[in-house]
């Protein structure tokens, strides 16, 4: 895996947001070693569009979605969102930019502010950019709460204890879609919670999708929940990319090899699939501080060669809007081998 | 030796809070074979953890009120003396916790961690107990082990902690573990790897599990039965294969429904269950389920079902008006008609 290159990109007039060459590292005290969070990773997303970024942790796909928010700037690339480049911008100009990103995280408890009304949290972005009069900024408050399916009546006065994690996320959600924003970052929304509720949420991001007109970068570790909710799936391992492509096509033939071994990880909830007639990966994910040259999949990949050590696969067209880097992809129909995890660190003792 | 291994009937464990009692365990009864897994799911607060916890006796002595009783191996242990409870930990029963980074001791090396409780239950030599630790090491999958016996937990990374703690519940040979929520902590790959480092260990050492998760799809391929809890009871209970093909309790069948499947095309709707979990400390008259329930009716409200086996044999449920029988069918078709949302027969 690996993956530099950026052929899986579109035309920059169609998108409303374009990633180039983004690399983000964290230094590591005075010792000059660097933690390489996102290395090279290039993505676009066309308007109204839902990109689903998937990896497991570590992969790089939440520092990916703080570097398009410039939360913090990324070392070096590109970050073009409606054809101005934000990682050249700095102060007021930036900052006259966030009304038009916003984001939710993944613990909707924690990422609201418990000693504040409801009604203060939802309405702070219209106050901070003095959006309307008073009135005005109400009446939207309820209009958000009512269309994330709260009852404004109940909740304005109410603070964050008093709601469960599923309402606030919706809350979440209305303080985020209410300075309209074009794009909406979603970092693991849904993980924090119960099954029976993470669908509802998925519902309401597709609603407020629809009705506020929002593109979405959709990260997730959850396979099943970023393919109901995509339009193109980005796959990432170790701050690369492995594999971009439509759902469909990339959970029917997975092309990448890890993304194989992702796919056959996930738990079923079908009795008749057997859990240990799946190959499932060996060893795990290595040291960001120092990965491994060439491929960075390279030491876990049971299809590996001796040419993954030194050459970085470049992402590659196939067919279908599918794209992966990786020297030797699978082909449609082709399964990883049973005995995958032999050639892993860390392996099953034989 | 005659019998289930271990046979609980109608426990119950509340709590006192200064809210009020919290029922979080409230009248579960089942039993469990030896060498058998049994899955137990279900959502946050719905007792699955207190059950477990309940079984082993590791519960606080202040504030707990419990009834009922946990037979292991034909001997009530339900208020067995810490003392006695102490002789079954580790070498009879034992447990794997969800978060691998917290249940280990961290200014403890990884050796003695092992050799602990091999020492104290089985009061082993030192050099003896050191081998039996590295075997341990070894057979759970962790590469270089006399090495490892030497380091902190710190000095691993999750999926080798969650291993150690493996090894550390199987050091004395339980006859029985506990595994709660042990993958939740962990990434898919890896959880996939330890899901079948349990599974082998199970089966070599033809040891029974109870394997607590909020993931119907950890349980699909891997338990024997599988019981559903709901509002700390159990809804339904049935072998794996029949619980999937003969859903019969509506909260069964609308969590499977709420899962994003990955077969399913992109931007499926879900049919998400609506509103929320219900508050232990405010439990309603009737079926606890009933306020989200698509099939309720005014007298679910009133009454409440008991779990009893109907259908395929070992299969039971809780539900006057369960999937797939004329009665459901009705209660649905009755409630749609007057284009009632969830709950709303109620």
């Amino acid at each position: 895996m690996a993956g530099s290159g950026t052929a899986h990109l579109r035309s920059p007039e169609d998108a409303l947001l374009r990633v180039e060459h983004l690399v983000v590292e964290f230094p590591l005290g005075r010792t000059g070693a660097k933690v390489h969070a996102v290395s090279d990773v290039s993505i676009d997303i066309l308007e109204g569009e839902t990109l689903g970024l998937v990896g497991e942790s570590g992969c790089g796909k939440s520092t990916t979605g703080r570097a398009i928010m410039q939360l913090p700037p990324p070392k070096s690339g590109s970050v073009v969102f409606e054809g101005q480049d934000l990682t050249k911008l700095r102060g007021e100009s930036l900052r006259s930019r966030r009304p038009r990103i916003q984001m939710i995280f993944q613990d909707p408890i924690s990422s609201l502010n418990p000693r504040r009304r409801i009604e203060d949290i939802v309405a702070e972005g219209l106050r901070i950019w003095k959006v309307g009069d008073e009135p005005a900024r109400q009446a939207k408050v309820d209009e958000v709460l009512d269309a994330v399916g709260l009852d404004p009546s109940f909740a304005r006065g109410r603070r964050p204890h008093e709601f469960s994690g599923g309402q606030c996320q919706r809350i979440s959600i209305a303080r985020a879609v209410i300075t309209e924003p074009r794009l909406l970052i979603c970092d693991e929304p849904v993980s924090a919670l119960d099954v029976s509720v993470q669908a509802q949420i998925i519902n309401l991001l597709e609603e407020m999708k629809a009705r506020y007109g929002l593109t979405l970068v959709f990260i997730a570790h959850d396979l099943a929940v970023v393919k109901n909710v995509s339009d193109r799936v980005a796959v990432m391992y170790l701050g690369k990319m492995c594999e971009v492509g439509p759902p469909d096509v990339l959970y029917r033939s997975p092309a990448h090899p890890y993304t194989a071994a992702l796919l056959a990880a996930i738990p079923v909830p079908d009795p008749s699939v057997k859990a240990v007639d799946r190959p499932h990966l060996g060893g795990e994910i290595p040291s960001p501080i120092a990965p491994p040259s060439g491929c960075r999949f390279r030491t876990r990949c049971p299809l590996v060669q001796e040419r993954c050590a030194s050459d970085e696969p470049q992402i590659e067209p196939l067919e279908g809007g599918h794209f992966v880097a990786c020297h030797f992809p699978l082909r449609p129909g082709e399964t990883l081998p049973m005995d995958g995890s032999a050639s892993a660190v860390g392996a099953q003792p034989a | 030796m005659e019998g289930p291994l271990l046979a609980v009937s109608d426990l119950r464990t509340h709590f006192r809070t200064a809210r009020g009692l919290v029922r979080a365990v409230d009248g579960v009864s089942c039993t469990l074979e030896r060498g058998r897994t049994l899955g137990v799911v279900g959502e946050s607060g719905s007792g699955k953890t207190v059950l477990s916890r309940s079984i082993m006796g590791l519960l606080p002595k202040q504030n707990v009120v419990r009834s009922g009783s946990v037979r292991f191996e034909g001997r009530e242990i339900s208020s067995a003396d810490p003392r006695t409870m102490r002789g079954l930990w580790g070498t009879e029963m034992a447990m794997v916790f969800q978060d691998p980074m917290t249940s280990l001791n961290p200014v403890m090396r990884i050796g003695n961690q092992i050799t602990e409780s091999l020492r104290y239950h089985l009061e082993v030599a030192k050099d003896f107990a050191n081998d039996t630790a590295i075997a341990l090491l070894h057979s759970v999958g962790i590469p270089e082990p006399e090495r490892r016996m030497r380091e902190y937990p710190h000095q691993l990374s999750g999926g080798m902690r969650q291993r150690v703690t493996i090894a550390i519940a199987l050091a004395c040979g339980p006859k029985l573990l506990f595994a709660d929520e042990p993958t939740t902590a962990l990434d898919v790959t890896v959880q996939a790897q330890i899901l079948d480092l349990l599974q082998l260990q199970q089966s070599e050492r033809f040891m029974a599990m109870i394997l607590v998760t909020h993931d119907l799809g950890v349980v699909a391929g891997r338990a024997d039965d599988i019981a559903v809890m709901y509002a700390g009871k159990i809804v339904e209970k049935a072998s794996t294969r029949t619980l999937f093909t003969e859903v019969s309790h509506p909260y069964t069948e609308a969590l499977l429904k709420s899962i994003p499947r990955l077969a399913d095309p992109s931007h499926t709707r879900l049919e998400a269950i609506g509103g929320r979990p219900p508050d232990l400390l405010k439990l309603a008259r009737g079926c606890k389920f009933a306020p989200r329930c698509p099939y309720a009716r005014p007298r679910c409200a009133e009454e409440e079902p008991v779990l009893s086996e109907s259908g395929s044999p070992g299969h039971s449920f809780a539900c006057f008006y369960a999937v797939g029988t004329p009665e459901g069918a009705d209660a649905l078709a009755r409630n749609r008609a007057v284009g009632a949302s969830p709950g709303a027969g109620v």
